[in-house]
């Protein structure tokens, strides 16, 4: 008898279908990845306001848990649970308690002490997040930030609003992704959303030690050469070249790199004459992407920004009223069995 | 339940289905076991006195022979102790079990008796220690190979730690070649596999999991393979994890190269696909591959290209298991279920029930070069009586102190009534 492992998507959703954690967006219905959207654009406007907030969060806790500094991602994360009234505490833990030795178990089981709804956790290995949804109490709702390798989900689904912003729906649409997927989290989420939502090509572009063994898998054709890939592509987007590849002997030098990989007008033809130009960011202006480029009139670089808290704004107010239906049907079920005159207490 | 140590003067196992793998013996017969030997096989045994064992629609075989534990010693970082996990190993049906370096490290006298004694003093099963090949296991310096020998190790191994360089493990090769020692390998290249955790492969790149890819067995194996040749020393390898070692091992063995191989049950059942939703209890090393090395593996199994098939015991205390799949400890328990694995790989048509048993019990001990795993008359019994369709409930009936398994929880088919260990009853079901 071989055991049976729970498929990873099982764990973000209630049983009647409703975001319960938001952790990868891989095997998510359509459906619910189009509400993320919907949801999303009722909230752009929420910015430009004279008083930028909904009560959709009043009177609940969100914890900011980074076991990896991340200045640009928590404060959208942290201005997007405020504009929707949460409380907020961020925990910096790279730099507290588990580098005293405390285990993340221990942390998790203090930090729940705390009343926390929400957990909003970055962290630098793959997985940790289911890891954190399996073991906190069921009522915590948890909103991955980007884990090792492995997803950056919130990232992904405001590239995806970025693209439907622009492009009006994925039907057709041919996305390059290009540089660093190996190392990316940012990669893998896009690559399962595109599909998801029904982009027709997803392409991969970087040389073969930046490209993960069996790239395929994800989703994608891949390709090891810029204008090849690009060709006719609707949707660029490039990746953030860390400086530490080149120590770890996965390429020679950012110059050569740049010339083989880096964004210019002059790569940017072989896409479509309308092809729009993105970037998770922080830019590494020369490295992988040209000035000209990501100043230019298709870089959409700067609106991805402000999309970001809209979409973490959606993501976030779905999981905690998934979490809220979820108890509810739980108190209720709890209800009709000592109602049968169930003798047997819950757990 | 188990009562160890209780020495019964003779003991007559009755009408059992006798099947002993190295001689090929495959019927029902009754067993006399007296002052702890094995007297006699054969039909309507008389024995006045003797504790009789009815064993009608149950199997008799050889004690297991494990050829792969890790040890729990105080400063291992495993859980449990030499009782537990050697208790848990007897009502596995295992007798004897090869113990990796890596608990201590295996480099000082010491050591070695601390293991026999505690081994001695629970009685629940023959711990055979392999010594460190290099001091600290560190890979620079040699060990006192002959002296661990002589304090009653079996062989000699780097159990996975690196070794600086080809010259260093040249010259441990000579010297263990010196003594016949034969040196057990774990070919995993360090520096192909540094900060991996999981089989590079499609499901690693989808979870985001750093790889550890096929290659980094193969082209270590490869390098051993050569030294072995030039040196003449006995090799075993253990947990071959993908198809290319396989190829490398079948063309040394044809070429008469005195090596044997091993392989742990969960690679035989499980591949990578079983780390879906970062399930940290099948974070192993050498890391679960693909179904494709899976089912080379069962056939190099099936053909003899890999001797044995071992449980690679690893338990493991649950905090280190609680954490993100790649923070965890690597290691599966594996002495509860590696009997009732087994017999449902042949339950599965993966192995015929013949070679499946003495891919537990005589071919480990001839990897091992020791004399174990077969029915032998005149000599201490050690053997174990099965019933092949009892289900082992392991919500219930799990005995190491490691929870690390994804069995954990099952239920199995193949139960042990009775293990006999040297003599001694070391395991008897109520």
């Amino acid at each position: 008898m071989t055991p049976t492992l729970a498929p990873s998507s099982r764990v973000q959703l209630t049983d009647d279908g409703k975001l319960r954690h938001f952790l990868t967006t891989e095997h998510l219905p359509r459906s619910l990845l189009e509400d993320i959207l919907d949801t999303a654009a009722s909230f752009v406007d929420v910015g430009g306001r004279a008083i930028k907030k909904v009560p959709l969060l009043r009177g609940k806790t969100v914890v900011n848990l980074f076991f990896e500094s991340s200045t640009r991602t928590r404060s959208t994360f942290e201005l997007a649970a405020q504009r929707l009234s949460a409380d907020v505490l961020n925990l910096d833990i790279a730099k507290s308690a588990t580098s005293k030795g405390e285990t993340l178990l221990d942390t998790l089981r203090n930090l729940e002490a705390m009343a926390a709804d929400m957990f909003v956790v970055r962290h630098q290995d793959s997985g940790a997040p289911f890891f954190i949804a399996n073991e906190v109490t069921p009522s915590v709702a948890v909103i991955n930030a980007g884990d090792g390798r492995h997803a950056h989900p919130t990232q992904a689904m405001l590239d995806m609003y970025t693209i439907r912003h622009y492009k009006g729906g994925f039907a057709g649409l041919k996305v390059a992704i290009v540089g660093d997927i190996l190392h990316s989290r940012v990669a893998r989420s896009q690559v399962h959303a595109l599909n998801i939502l029904g982009a027709e090509e997803v392409r991969l572009i970087g040389p073969k030690t930046l490209l993960p063994v069996d790239a395929e898998a994800l989703g994608a054709t891949v390709f090891t050469d810029m204008a090849q890939g690009l060709k006719d592509v609707d949707v660029v987007i490039m990746l953030r070249l860390q400086k530490e590849r080149m120590d770890s002997a996965l390429l020679p030098s950012e110059g050569e790199f740049f010339r083989l990989y880096g964004l210019n007008n002059d790569k940017l033809q072989f896409a479509k004459d309308d092809a729009i130009v993105m970037h998770p960011g922080p830019i590494n202006r020369g490295v992988e992407i040209a000035s000209e480029v990501a100043d230019g009139p298709r870089s959409v670089i700067l609106n991805q920004v402000t999309f970001g808290i809209a979409v973490r704004m959606a993501v976030m107010s779905m999981a905690i009223s998934g979490q809220d239906s979820d108890s509810n049907a739980l108190a209720a079920s709890a209800e009709n069995m000592e109602g049968a005159g169930g003798a047997r207490g819950q757990r | 339940m188990a009562s160890a140590n209780r020495n019964r003067a003779h003991i007559l196992i009755r009408k059992g289905r006798v099947i002993d793998p190295a001689s090929g013996r495959d019927d029902v017969a009754d067993l006399l076991i007296e002052n702890g030997r094995l007297t006699r096989i054969g039909a309507s045994l008389d024995a006045p006195g003797a504790d009789i064992v009815e064993a009608e629609g149950h199997w008799v075989l050889p004690g297991l022979v494990d050829a792969c534990v890790h040890l729990s010693l105080p400063g291992s970082g495993r859980t449990g102790d030499i009782a537990s996990e050697t208790r848990a190993a007897a009502a596995g049906g295992i007798t004897h079990l090869a113990a990796q370096p890596d608990c201590g490290p295996v480099d000082s006298t010491a050591v070695v008796r601390l293991i026999r004694e505690q081994a001695g003093q629970a009685g629940f099963a023959r711990i055979m220690p392999i010594a460190a090949m290099t001091q600290g296991l560190l890979g620079e310096q040699l060990a006192e190979m002959s002296t661990l020998a002589r304090a009653g190790c079996i062989a000699v191994g780097n159990a996975g730690g690196k070794v600086a360089n080809a010259l260093v493990l040249k010259r441990s090769l000579e010297y263990a070649a010196t003594f016949d020692l034969p040196v057990m390998f774990r070919p995993q290249d360090s520096a192909l596999s540094v900060g991996g955790c999981a089989h590079e492969g499609p499901v690693a790149t989808r979870l985001g999991l750093p790889g550890i890819p096929a290659v980094a067995e193969s082209v270590d194996l490869s390098r051993d393979l050569l030294l072995v040749e030039a040196t003449g020393v006995r090799a075993h390898f253990q947990q071959i994890s993908s198809r290319d070692s396989l190829r490398l091992l079948r063309a040394a063995k044809r070429r008469g190269l005195p090596v044997t191989a091993d392989v742990s049950i969960q690679h035989l059942l499980l591949d990578e696909s079983a780390l879906e939703g970062f399930n940290s209890h099948c974070h192993v090393i050498p890391p679960l591959r693909s179904a494709e090395d899976r089912e080379a593996l069962l056939e190099a199994v099936a053909d003899g290209t890999i001797d044995a098939i071992c449980s690679q015991h690893t338990p493991i205390g649950s905090s280190s298991k609680a954490a993100p799949f790649p923070a965890t400890k690597p290691g599966m328990a594996g002495v509860d279920v590696l009997l009732s694995l087994v017999l449902q790989l042949v339950d599965d048509g993966k192995l015929d029930l013949l070679r499946a048993l003495d891919a537990v019990t005589a071919a480990p001990a001839r990897c091992l070069g020791i004399q174990a795993g077969q029915l032998e008359t005149g000599r201490p019994a050690s053997l174990c009586v099965l019933d092949p369709v009892g289900v082992k409930d392991l919500r219930e009936d799990w005995l190491s102190a490691g929870n690390n398994s994804p069995w954990r929880h099952a239920q199995l088919k193949g139960s042990v009534k009775l293990t006999v260990c040297q003599g001694k009853v070391s395991w008897l079901s109520d």
